[in-house]
């Protein structure tokens, strides 16, 4: 078992024929997972080296008629990406894994309520992706090499930092159910609680590690779904303890603003849910695996 | 960004919001000139993009010209938080009934635009926020749809305005909305919005943030920026798509990854040394994005080391590996240097490395406890 992504997952790449696009979706491939369309509007009929047997089409609805995607990765620059998304939820894709950094607030303010309506599971955007070792899916560029499979999820909203701990918890032979990257951006689709909720509902993830950051408030809010509702041990590293206030650190949500969003409240909120963090991304592993039943 | 008060000022005016005029002054003459014009009392506040000039006596009220040159000529001898008071804006004073408090934020948990009042203003709303939250009102605001009249107007009673100030009221809330929408912001703040002697509303102060994502759009506000808002060494990284952060310690760092970065901030504190920078070279990091990194880490004076930690994933292990070799290749100074290098590609990463005889660590931990000691 798995969160988000299985063995029947097929899917769709926007923006395949892009040099990232087809970089990764070359990756994806030898990790296993199903790609079976790409689209970039006005290339429809086109073939791109290394996957000459994935079909390219113009529009996502056409992708998914021919193929039976249900589930999509967007690798379109920013300016486009928002469009991408609505075409996604449009087209009825189960899962949206959207990688763009950089996309304006206020265009992902004007497309959660079509995403949320149309009942997609929004990743991102600017995430990773999602990886399914145990089913040999990959969706997004996470370097496939350092998962294994097995009963920890991973959640975190940065990219890097999950590659560190994921490759951690392989070294100490605790594989992994599904790995989340939700992504580092102020507003994001699928949040620290949803997929905490998928984990705890899924009999074979045993245990989470959650990889928070300064910034926002999500951390909280899943410090108080973990006490009320989670029976799974969790362990987490915050990243950002060192970062000056009022400062973008890199990603456009981590920045402490106020009295909000600071790394030391989001240890609190956890250790009083129950949550041992960690000193060190290394450390948040091995607490973990010293949890696992 | 951040843009100035008399930047944020225009705009808001633009956008229907009731701003007294005002002028700008470089030099306590053009100030004492401004004053002549407006007839006095007027008020001269420092331009500067930090929080907090009240405080450090960058806001003073003259009732003469001539004290007006003498308010101008102090404020423009400050520093506040560290940036040097370059001009000065001159305004009418105004004679203030109530001071309010209104601004459109980002509600990240809500995922909608809020917005936010108070009949507390003209003090700060952190700490109204922190010592009487009731006191801030708030309602959230659909970016297509705007605000409605009603709800406008609700705040409008709530906030103990009479008849035709709730009227005032409607178009200066939806005038901020609007104007918020308009430039792409991240905060719009009216603080104070007076209610004057006359029972008229007015906007006597202007602050107004951009979404950075939004600035390749947004083309005429990024014109506005102010080039001392960064150090050179910021606006270089940011040029070559480097995100650099100076800080006080003395272990330069380069990583991949905003979240990584921070955390290797982190892990160099957890053993005892202090950051001298956070600085992501973002993915698809090449040769040149390699070299200006390390060009902007070593101009800082305080490193002794530099730890370099990539994770690869969309970046590529071999091409960091060849950076950090050509890079070094071209370094005058004589720096003790961690690399540590994992993920995509990162068998050729470490040949590449091993060749031109620079050891790689493969932890995270062992690099930055390696970095710290070699510091000591």
């Amino acid at each position: 078992m798995s969160i988000l992504l299985d063995a029947s997952t097929r899917l769709v790449v926007q923006g395949m024929t892009g040099s990232q696009g087809s970089f990764h979706t070359r990756l994806m491939r030898e990790a296993g997972t199903q790609v079976v369309a790409g689209v970039t509007p006005g290339r429809g009929g086109a073939t791109v080296d290394g996957l000459e047997d994935v079909p390219v089409f113009n529009t996502v609805a056409e992708a998914t008629r021919a193929t039976g995607a249900n589930a999509a990765c967007i690798f379109v620059p920013a300016a486009f990406a928002a469009d991408a998304i609505l075409e996604d939820a449009a087209a009825g894709l189960n899962v949206i894994v959207c990688l763009t950094e950089g996309i304006p607030v206020l265009d992902m303010l004007r497309v959660m309520p079509r995403v949320r309506a149309s009942g997609a599971n929004l990743i991102g955007p600017n995430c990773p992706g999602v990886t399914t070792p145990g089913d040999g899916v990959k969706v997004g560029v996470m370097p496939w090499s350092v998962h294994s499979p097995g009963h920890v999820g991973v959640v975190s909203r940065s990219g890097t930092l999950t590659y560190e701990v994921v490759q951690h918890l392989t070294d100490l032979g605790a594989g992994q159910t599904t790995t989340v990257g939700i992504g580092g951006d102020p507003i994001i689709g699928t949040r620290f609680v949803d997929v905490l909720a998928m984990f705890e509902a899924d009999p074979a993830t045993h245990g989470v590690v959650l990889l928070g950051e300064i910034g926002g408030d999500d951390e909280e809010r899943a410090a108080t779904y973990i006490r009320e509702r989670m029976t799974k041990p969790v362990t987490s590293f915050i990243a950002g303890k060192t970062a000056p206030p009022e400062r973008r650190m890199g990603h456009a949500g981590a920045i402490v603003s106020g009295s909000t969003g600071s790394a030391a409240a989001k240890e609190a909120a956890l250790r009083a849910a129950g949550v041992l963090i960690g000193e060190t991304p290394e450390h948040a592993a091995r607490l973990l695996v010293q949890r696992l039943p | 960004m951040k843009v100035h008060e008399s930047d944020a000022r225009a705009i808001f005016r633009r956008h229907g919001l009731p701003v007294p005029e005002s002028r700008l002054a470089s030099t306590p003459d053009e100030a004492t000139q401004a004053a002549s014009a407006f007839g006095c009392p007027v008020v001269i506040k420092a331009q500067v993009l930090a929080g907090g000039r009240g405080k450090a006596g960058g806001v003073k009220l003259a009732s003469s010209p001539e004290e007006a040159g003498a308010a101008a000529t102090r404020i423009l001898a400050l520093t506040i938080s560290g940036e040097p008071v370059r001009r000065v804006l001159v305004a009418p004073a105004v004679d203030i009934a109530r001071e309010l408090y209104l601004g459109v934020v980002i509600d990240r948990t809500a995922q909608s635009l809020a917005l936010m009042a108070s009949a507390e203003g003209g003090v700060d709303i952190e700490e109204v926020a922190a010592t009487n939250p009731s006191a801030i009102l708030r309602v959230q605001v659909d970016p297509l749809a705007g605000l409605p009249d009603w709800e406008a107007r609700h705040l409008g009673f709530a906030l103990g305005l009479s008849g035709s100030q709730v009227r005032q009221f409607v178009r200066v809330a939806q005038g901020l909305v609007e104007a918020f929408v308009d430039v792409d912001a991240s905060l719009a703040e009216v603080n104070p919005l007076v209610v004057d002697e006359a029972g008229d509303l007015q906007a006597i102060d202007a602050k107004l943030n951009i979404d950075d994502n939004a600035l390749g759009r947004q083309r005429e506000i990024e014109q506005l920026r102010d080039p001392h808002e960064e150090s050179d060494s910021e606006r270089r990284a940011r040029a070559a798509g480097l995100s650099y952060i100076k800080l006080d310690g003395t272990i330069g760092c380069m990583v991949n990854g905003a979240g990584l970065a921070m955390a290797t901030m982190d892990v160099i504190k957890h053993y005892g040394g202090e950051p001298a920078n956070f600085l992501d070279v973002g993915g698809g990091a090449g040769v040149e994005k390699i070299t200006t990194a390390f060009e902007i880490i070593l101009e800082d004076p305080n490193v002794r080391a530099v730890l370099v930690n990539i994770f690869a994933g969309i970046t590529r292990a071999d091409d960091v590996a060849a950076g950090v070799i050509a890079a070094r290749a071209r370094l005058t100074q004589d720096i003790p240097l961690v690399v540590r290098v994992a993920g995509t590609r990162e068998a050729e990463a470490l040949q590449l490395l091993e060749e031109a005889g620079i050891g790689a660590e493969r932890s995270m931990d062992s690099a930055a406890a390696l970095v710290v000691e070699a510091t000591r």
